[in-house]
């Protein structure tokens, strides 16, 4: 009996740290519906990095002899009313569509963390101020916050950026104020204060990998709805402008000829489906995996 | 030996909804070098927010509203709690160790990393040197092969090797005074024996003084050379080890010795101390051990609060109107 006892002991001793990478890829890879959308994402960004190569034509070059044109093998979802070739503007609009998601979600990542964990390590005044601002914020909802933001500032793709970037703060600002209180609270951080640590090193060499966790679950998520706004803000003709092509923007051009000839409406309507789609089950998957409580759910 | 650090009638209370709660009143006490101390009291007596006082790490809404604490002849006090001069203290000269080794060390962070940290932060070592030294550190506490540990994570040591790890980070700066916070509380009993030991022997090599706070008097009987009685948020009772064991002459004292115990009695029965700690915030102005008090006299009824008063024993103090001594009929288990 003692050598089972020693043997559960060092098994349990000596590869913690693989097994839960395991455990991780068990759980994610588990699900179809995860493999199916890490593989949407990955088509989407590699069409999005190669857009120049893989387009068959110029997103911006009109052909009016050619206009209207049906699917063929030229124009394989045919063209626009300028004669532009749909499938090429698809392409480039994957383009737009996740550098204003990435670009915003990092961006509104970045800046909420630093304003959470300083508002959750310090208190007092400077979380009152950070944090009734972020609610008085959070009273719009992001869309419309977006579009004021987006109207004053006028269209284009950086100001779509800062719109939405200033949109989705509040969000990140707020789970990381509530990781940082939390975790605040751990013996280790009153440890680290007694060696002599200064409180910007305490807040990011030992409260942020410590609330890192859901934020990065809260990213990937947030990424759907990025695109989502993005496309909405662009289908009202306050975001993206040409040069720049945004599926928003397609579907929005496409609708008055929904009737007699659709697929001009529904090809970026599903690719922002399809897109959005993906990230919200990439974020559930992602958070399935991590949150050991909520291990085998969905 | 020279005085390191005096604390004189500290004051740290904190303001609640209750009220304010004085868990330090007016406690007053020193270590000289290389001198072990302890300070024993009951949950919530104070012990450990005074020795949090000292490195100033009490967070809101706890304040240090009174007192000074001198450590190489400066008053800490005058010292910004967030400030470089405070900061270079912490960790540097003074050290602390925490009661609950399983939660005291960060999770993501390998051992590496936390001891290097106070040795780049104060000795202003290169990141080599820091893991050179973090190395011997570990062989020093007698974690086995080093080397190879020193990058484990600590969800892969046990909890008496984590608070031996928790001893290297201590002892890394070579501080004047390391201050140990219920540091065996958290282990088992033959645990705490060994990391008693370690700690002593740590702080002899390093030539630093030592406090050991706990609500265990065995722990201190063995090790401390002075002791102070904590209850309610003051010293009752201080003196030499053995002028406390031998002869204690306050009644809190003489409660505590009774309920701790001994495999060397057969058949005897504890005595517990009847009743409870007060509540910190409605405290009453006589003595605040009087309700629990089995020798108390009218004039303990009467009077407010007995200050510290020398008696026979050199350093040997109470706050007590009663003196055991000339009491009679009075058990004290020896």
């Amino acid at each position: 009996m003692p050598e089972t006892v020693v043997n559960t002991e060092t098994v349990a001793e000596v590869q913690p740290r693989r097994s839960e990478w395991k455990r991780f890829r068990r759980v994610f890879f588990q699900r179809k519906v995860a493999i199916f959308a890490l593989i949407i994402i990955c088509i989407m960004i590699f069409t999005a990095v190669f857009a120049p190569w893989l387009a068959p034509y110029d997103p911006n070059e009109q052909n009016l002899s050619n206009s209207m044109a049906p699917p063929s093998r030229e124009h394989l979802l045919g063209t626009d009313r300028l004669g532009i070739d749909t499938f090429s503007r698809l392409i480039w609009g994957a383009r737009t569509a996740l550098i204003v998601g990435f670009a915003t979600a990092f961006i509104s990542a970045a800046i909420g963390t630093a304003l959470g964990m300083i508002a959750g390590y310090f208190g007092g005044v400077i979380s009152t101020v950070i944090m009734r601002f972020m609610d008085a914020l959070m009273g719009f909802p992001m869309i419309v916050l977006a579009l004021l933001l987006a109207g004053v500032l006028g269209s284009g793709m950086q100001n779509i950026i800062i719109a939405l970037t200033v949109a989705s703060v509040p969000g990140y600002v707020r789970l990381m104020y509530g990781m940082t209180l939390s975790v605040k609270e751990n013996d280790y951080i009153l440890a680290q204060r007694s060696i002599g640590s200064s409180s910007a090193r305490t807040i990011w060499k030992h409260i942020f990998p410590n609330a890192l966790q859901p934020m990065i679950v809260m990213l990937t998520s947030a990424l759907g709805g990025i695109i989502m706004a993005e496309s909405g803000l662009s289908f009202l003709g306050v975001g993206i402008t040409a040069p720049d092509v945004a599926w928003g923007s397609m579907v929005a051009d496409g609708f008055k000829y929904l009737q007699t000839y659709p697929i001009l409406s529904f090809a970026p309507g599903v690719c922002i489906m399809l897109v959005v789609f993906s990230f919200n089950i990439l974020g559930d998957s992602l958070r399935d995996a991590l949150d050991p409580r909520l291990r085998g759910t969905l | 030996m020279g005085r390191l650090l005096e604390v004189k009638d500290l004051k740290t209370y904190f303001k609640t909804d209750d009220g304010i709660v004085k868990a330090v009143d007016g406690v007053s006490f020193y270590i000289d070098e290389q001198e072990i101390v302890g300070v024993v009291g009951e949950s919530g007596c104070g012990k450990t927010v005074t020795q949090l006082s000292v490195m100033q790490l009490i967070n809101r809404p706890g304040r240090i509203v009174g007192g000074e604490i001198i450590f190489e002849g400066k008053n800490l006090l005058e010292y910004e709690q967030h400030g470089p001069e405070m900061r270079s203290i912490r960790g540097g000269k003074i050290a602390m160790i925490f009661q609950e080794p399983m939660t005291s060390l960060n999770p993501v962070l390998t051992l590496n990393q936390q001891i290097s940290e106070s040795l780049m932060l104060h000795l202003k070592m290169s990141k080599e040197e820091a893991r050179k030294r973090a190395i011997e550190l570990l062989g020093l506490v007698g974690i086995p092969s080093p080397e190879e540990r020193i990058d484990d994570y600590p969800h892969q040591f046990s909890g008496g090797m984590r608070q031996r790890v928790m001893i290297a980070m201590g002892m890394a700066c070579n501080p004047k005074i390391l201050i140990a916070d219920e540091p065996t509380t958290a282990l088992d009993v033959t645990t705490q024996a060994q990391l008693l030991e370690l700690m002593k022997s740590m702080v002899e090599q390093f030539k630093s003084s030592l406090v050991i706070v706990t609500h265990n008097l065995g722990v201190v009987a063995r090790y401390a050379q002075r002791i102070y009685i904590m209850y309610a948020g003051k010293v009752v009772e201080e003196g030499k080890c053995k002028d406390i064991f031998k002869n204690p002459r306050h009644p809190y004292t003489v409660g505590l010795l009774n309920s701790v115990p001994r495999l060397d009695v057969e058949g005897e029965r504890l005595i517990p101390i009847e009743g409870l700690p007060p509540n910190l915030t409605q405290m009453p102005p006589t003595c605040a051990f009087l309700p629990r008090c089995p020798y108390a006299t009218e004039q303990c009824r009467t009077q407010p609060m007995p200050e510290l008063r020398p008696v026979e024993g050199e350093g040997h103090k109470i706050r007590c109107y009663v003196d055991i001594a000339e009491v009679d009929n009075v058990t004290v288990k020896k």
